[in-house]
């Protein structure tokens, strides 16, 4: 899979949850969102959304911009 | 044809001249006491950011959607959550409708706004708005109930074509982003003022406070700056200079001004005036 541009091993039964694991992020994080391929993934849906060898990951936060 | 967001606002009865005078900026429903609308890129450090905000009175500052990296220190949600201010996240650096909406929706989920500033642009060089891709974006997150505030072009028929798709508010550059080339065609302004019944906010171009100050003079309801603020050499001097500027300006577009004349008007009268022969 592709966790922000960059590769990474899946692990079975990797979830957005597991990424945040990975990254040393809270799931608590305020100004957070997740997409994958393409989608948004609600932070509700962080722990049971299953990822794949396909899937392209984005964790996106508030950077500073006009 | 006058505008009904241009005429003289109220001025409140207590008014003694240092108080606030009643004139509050509002979209889609929202009030703001400020006119101006911070963008906080740019600036070299969170610390300097939240004084120039401070110093700009600024309620509604804009921030982008980036990869997070999980070394950086320090949280720009948090340094703007102390500040008070409202997020307004944008869609900078998008080239698509698609990519801006996607981007939209992820701010939405991050920041818990439907408030957006729609940008999806056309080129690196001029990063000038892609009309057509624009629209689409627009109507698709109006649609989906965004606030959508447009990054438009100085194009009085495309502000209307926004507005009609239900944009909350449209942003016309005054010259192209970073330039500081201030205001480029006050003409076209001004027919954006006359064309749409929604906030104009002058978005882009601004280079120091007069630019400013003219933005407010040809009726625009509020100015965006943030690069003329953030790499000015002090940028929290230049956030004061633009706070009184977009105030200056508010207030002698409110206070309606002489008409020009080819020939001068005398001030004192001629009544009484002595003869020396």
């Amino acid at each position: 899979m592709i966790v922000n541009g960059q590769s990474a091993e899946i692990q079975p039964g990797e979830t957005v949850a597991s990424v945040f694991e990975r990254l040393g992020l809270s799931l608590a994080a305020r100004g957070v969102a997740v997409a994958v391929d393409g989608e948004v993934v609600p932070r509700a849906a962080w722990p049971s959304f299953t990822l794949d060898a396909d899937s392209h990951v984005e964790v996106l936060t508030a950077m500073q911009g006009g | 044809m006058t505008d009904p967001t241009s005429a003289a606002p109220p001025i409140a009865a207590a008014h003694n001249g240092t108080g606030p005078i009643e004139d509050a900026l509002r979209i889609a429903g929202r009030k703001f006491q400020s006119r101006l609308l911070l963008g906080t890129g740019g600036f070299p450090s969170l610390e300097l950011l939240a004084e120039a905000i401070a110093h700009s009175g600024s309620q509604l500052v804009t921030v982008a959607l980036r990869r997070i990296d999980p070394a950086a220190r320090g949280s720009l949600v948090d340094v703007l959550s102390a500040a008070g201010v409202e997020l307004l996240p944008n869609t900078a650096g998008c080239f698509t409708a698609r990519d801006a909406v996607l981007t939209a929706k992820l701010a939405r989920e991050a920041f818990q706004t439907d408030w957006v500033k729609l940008e999806v642009i056309g080129d690196e060089d001029t990063l000038l708005p892609d009309a057509p891709e624009l629209l689409r974006a627009a109507e698709e997150l109006v649609d989906d109930g965004f606030v959508v505030l447009p990054y438009t072009t100085d194009d009085p028929i495309l502000a209307r074509r926004l507005v009609d798709i239900g944009c909350a508010a449209v942003m016309p550059l005054g010259s192209p982003i970073g330039s500081g080339m201030g205001i480029r065609n006050p003409y076209n302004i001004s027919l954006i003022r006359e064309a749409v019944r929604v906030p104009v906010v002058l978005d882009a171009g601004i280079g120091t406070a007069s630019d400013a100050a003219l933005a407010m003079e040809l009726g625009c309801d509020a100015v965006m700056a943030a690069s003329a603020i953030a790499r000015a050499q002090d940028p929290v001097r230049m956030a004061s200079a633009m706070r009184h500027a977009v105030q200056a300006g508010r207030l002698a577009r409110t206070a309606g001004r002489i008409p020009r004349r080819l020939y001068a008007t005398a001030s004192t009268p001629d009544e009484g005036l002595p003869d020396f022969s």
